[in-house]
């Protein structure tokens, strides 16, 4: 039986143990004549939920265990010689071949005696390993729903025990985000060591070349994996795109909130807010057939060489993409300052742009510093533009006109094509992948704590 | 001399409408600047959209042969298309109809193609002049031609009209996508192509017709003309679905949690920061996430879209938990004292009161979540989803790519002038897909606001 069968037929069940408890519970009252701790459903809840948890609980730890269970028998039952001949490894890649086998998928080569021997006895261990999962969970299930079913007296407090699994499997939901963050830095910081392994973090972090030379691995030749060109060229490329975004963005926020009329701040808004939305594939895109022709254009008219591809194409087209970014959060911001402010310097004669270039805007600042950073962040992190239209040149110079390279064009490049988790050349993306989560991470925890700071002022 | 009262007066009143003057003008120049911001903003939405839709909307209808096509039982000698006889088994008769498509294949298909197209212009051509006549058409119309007779094998005999896309250059060629003036070691196609296709197009046997290919086919490496979304559509759709299943309820049973039954402790605040974090990490970092553990660690296939399906959905929680968190604060404590007062208990306040009217603000929140993830490609090429896939998946465990990588895949593709506009006839359909679900957002949030 497969595994979604089971579960589906598991879920089956449970959908009648819920229905025997509610029925049982009617008799139940009527039978004493007295009124029920619980209404109905909560004793059909608590009676699928005894017949289903045990059943689903085993079978999680079952489908944990058992292949390794069986891994090791199988490798027990081998020639003892042959064991001992073998590298950790070689049994690895050996008991894979022989579950593909037993699992009755073709491996290369067709497979060896041995192999097809320790197949047939694995697939026999799993046949038996299936009917006592099957057997072991009807008996959980059927044990559970009796036992539940049984109980049902109306003293029992059924509505409490289902909130109280609902709560947990609330509190366990919540669990999954820290589980994510927990699962990102292990295996970046993982990778990250096994990197360090090939390459000191000296030369990681203050190299000036990046030279990754392609991956052989077994060779010398594991090529130059300095950071600075790629940290270089992210710095660049974002800060071209926050001159861009935030005047753009500061100025449209500071419109919108203290002069549009109500009509253009209904029509204007969704639509700035449109570019919040659009994929950054389609900004990257955009940026190598229209932007980067454009600007290359301009260049030939005043005599610069600016490349298609270049970190002011892919610095200008990002600016663009956080404007909205930068707009959004600076409007909160600036129409959380109080009234009384504006009311007060507006009294004392200052004209309404005074009013807030040096009451409202000081007061927002902190506030404002920290959208910015929230934009920085955004920038540093952002993909796909710098994949199209940056153009990929991991070099170290000063010129926005010439194409560079940033961390992330560099993790996509090191991850797709031929991945081998083993060389340095695709474990150095998860050294750099931490770098830049290390790097957002700081930004992002100064910006919110700057954000939050300046919020409780006027609470 | 001494100036009078009135002099002063009169001095002091014209230097401070002088200043007001200079003041009002910065004033006026302040403002015209915000104006500008926005109108800059909005401009730039503006061109996006016009330079997508330009170069997209042309590449929706394709050169298209409409012409008779004789099935010459000469060239197709085939038997008859095997029936399933009674008292056969299936597997039997499985053999032998995959011996009659076997048989099928073999046909020289692309023999009544070139016959058509002589007929059509009207001459007798040398072998020589093969290679020129048949880059007419996309390579993969003979194959088309083959799958429509095995369907209906009574076609033997008969001449029929049928709509067989042109090749990708001649398609260029005939919407003038490529300078015609270009010599002619720099066309694509030879002169004798490009004299045919003009010549076809003038008598209406080409036409531009709306691409069906690109919404029925898939990718495509051999025949460019014929390459479709299909296959990026169904990936995306899957993995949209893996998204909405996990991460909806899983956010909204967090976002529940945190809200309305979490303790003020230490671990709820450190929860909270986290994520707020999460929400800002970089999607790269959630494809090494992928990378590493669904891949490398936990064994899941490359490229499918279960896999991106599961990046997603971490990559969306943080954005689904924030906006049901929003959405439930905003909902006045008296509904929760109500519920309370006449004897809920505190999971049935949440349930019966609190979330149905939180609902519409999930709904919405959850909508944008899952546009955002439907856009998003960085993460799926760490996990190998830019891989070349030629079929439609038909569970999320298949190889498949997915709409946004699809376009990745299209703007680097070698014959420029055919897949720019390709490129962007997909874009506008991810577009498309992106706006609707951001206008079905707002239509829930304007259609269930509350004031309180």
């Amino acid at each position: 039986m497969t595994n979604l069968a089971l579960i589906a037929t598991l879920l089956m069940i449970m959908a009648l143990a819920y229905h025997m408890g509610l029925t049982r519970s009617r008799a139940v009252a009527a039978e004493h004549d007295v009124r029920m701790h619980s209404r109905p459903g909560y004793y059909g809840a608590l009676v699928a939920l005894w017949c289903g948890l045990p059943a689903l609980a085993l079978f999680l730890l079952w489908s944990f265990l058992a292949p390794q269970l069986i891994e090791m028998l199988v490798t027990h039952q081998l020639p003892a010689d042959m064991v001992a001949g073998m590298s950790d490894r070689e049994l690895v890649t050996f008991l894979r071949r022989v579950t593909a086998l037993a699992n009755e998928r073709s491996v290369s080569g067709g497979g060896t005696p041995e192999e097809l021997a320790a197949a047939v006895h694995m697939a026999r261990l799993q046949t038996f390993e299936n009917l006592s999962l099957v057997a072991l969970m009807a008996v959980f299930a059927v044990t559970g729903l009796v036992v539940a079913r049984r109980n049902i007296s109306p003293q029992w407090r059924a509505r409490n025990q289902v909130e109280r699994v609902i709560t947990i499997a609330l509190a366990a939901s919540s669990g999954v985000a820290i589980f994510t963050t927990v699962g990102i830095v292990l295996s970046m910081l993982g990778e990250t060591l096994k990197f360090f392994t090939f390459i000191s973090p000296a030369e990681f972090f203050l190299g000036t070349t990046w030279n990754p030379r392609f991956s052989t691995s077994g060779t010398d030749a594991q090529g130059e994996f300095g950071l600075l060109p790629l940290l270089w060229g992210t710095m660049m490329v974002s800060a071209i795109a926050l001159l861009v975004a935030i005047p753009v963005g500061l100025m449209t926020a500071i419109y919108m909130a203290e002069y549009a009329p109500p009509w253009l701040r209904n029509v204007a808004k969704p639509i700035i807010e449109i570019l919040a939305g659009i994929p950054t594939i389609v900004y990257g895109f955009f940026a190598l057939i229209v932007i980067g022709p454009f600007l290359s254009n301009i260049g030939d008219l005043i005599g610069i060489n600016i490349r298609t591809t270049s970190a002011l194409t892919a610095g200008l087209v990002m600016g663009i993409m956080i404007i909205p970014f930068v707009s959004s959060l600076s409007d909160d911001i600036i129409t959380q300052v109080p009234k009384s402010l504006r009311d007060g310097a507006l009294g004392l004669g200052a004209t309404k742009s005074e009013t807030i270039r040096q009451v409202v805007l000081p007061a927002a600042l902190p506030g404002i510093v920290g959208a910015f950073l929230l934009a920085a962040s955004r920038a540093i992190g952002e993909t796909m533009i710098v994949v199209l239209a940056a153009g990929n040149n991991p070099v170290l110079h000063a010129n926005p006109f010439e194409a560079v390279s940033t961390i992330t064009v560099t993790i996509v490049n090191q991850l797709t094509g031929d991945m081998d988790f083993a060389s340095p050349q695709s474990l150095v993306a998860f050294a750099l992948g931490l770098t830049l989560f290390v790097i957002t991470l700081g930004l992002n925890v100064i910006a919110l704590i700057v954000v939050r700071k300046y919020r409780q002022q006027y609470e | 001399m001494s100036i009078t009262i009135e002099q002063r007066r009169q001095h002091r009143l014209m230097t401070i409408e002088k200043s007001l003057a200079t003041r009002h003008r910065k004033e006026k120049r302040f403002r015209r600047l915000g104006l500008t911001a926005v109108m800059t903003g909005m401009i730039l939405v503006a061109i996006l959209f016009a330079s997508i839709l330009m170069r997209g909307v042309p590449a929706f209808w394709q050169a298209t042969f409409f012409m008779e096509l004789y099935f010459d039982p000469e060239v197709i000698q085939l038997e008859e298309k095997p029936e399933r006889a009674s008292g056969e088994s299936q597997s039997d008769f499985n053999q032998r109809l995959s011996a009659w498509q076997t048989q099928a294949g073999l046909v020289n298909w692309q023999v009544l193609i070139d016959r058509a197209l002589e007929d059509k212009l009207s001459e007798d051509l040398e072998p020589s002049q093969l290679r020129d006549l048949r880059a007419l058409l996309a390579s993969n119309e003979r194959f088309t031609l083959r799958n429509k007779f095995m369907d209906d094998p009574s076609l033997l005999g008969q001449t029929i009209e049928v709509k067989m896309l042109a090749s990708a250059n001649v398609d260029v060629w005939l919407k003038g996508n490529i300078d015609r003036d270009l010599a002619d070691a720099r066309q694509q196609l030879s002169a004798q192509t490009r004299a045919w296709a003009d010549h076809l197009y003038d008598e209406g046997i080409i036409r531009n017709a709306f691409s069906t290919a690109l919404f029925l086919n898939t990718d495509s490496r051999s025949s460019p003309a014929s390459a479709g979304l299909a296959g990026a559509f169904m990936g995306s759709l899957f993995m949209m679905m893996i998204v909405i299943a996990l991460s909806v309820p899983l956010g909204v049973a967090s976002a529940v949690y945190l809200e309305e039954f979490a303790p003020r402790n230490r671990l709820t605040d450190i929860i909270e920061i986290n994520i707020n974090n999460l929400a800002a990490v970089p999607s790269i970092v959630f494809g090494l996430l992928g990378a590493s553990i669904f891949i490398g660690y936990l064994g899941l296939p490359l490229s499918a879209p279960l896999v991106g399906g599961l990046v997603l959905t971490l990559m969306t929680l943080p954005t689904i938990i924030i906006a049901t968190r929003a959405s439930l604060r905003s909902i006045p404590p008296s509904i929760r004292q109500a519920a309370l007062g006449i004897g809920a208990s505190k999971v049935q306040t949440v349930f019966h009161h609190v979330l149905p009217i939180a609902l519409p603000g999930i709904l919405t929140g959850s909508i944008l979540g899952v546009a955002q993830a439907l856009g998003e490609t960085a993460p799926l090429l760490l996990i190998g989803m830019n891989a070349f896939v030629a079929n439609v998946p038909s569970t999320p465990f298949e190889q498949s790519a997915a709409l946004p990588v699809q376009i990745y895949l299209w703007q680097g593709n070698e014959l420029r002038n055919f897949f720019e506009a390709r490129t962007s006839a997909a874009i506008i359909v991810l577009l498309a897909l992106m706006l609707s679900l951001n206008a079905l957002a707002i239509w829930l949030r304007k259609k269930f606001e509350t004031r309180w």
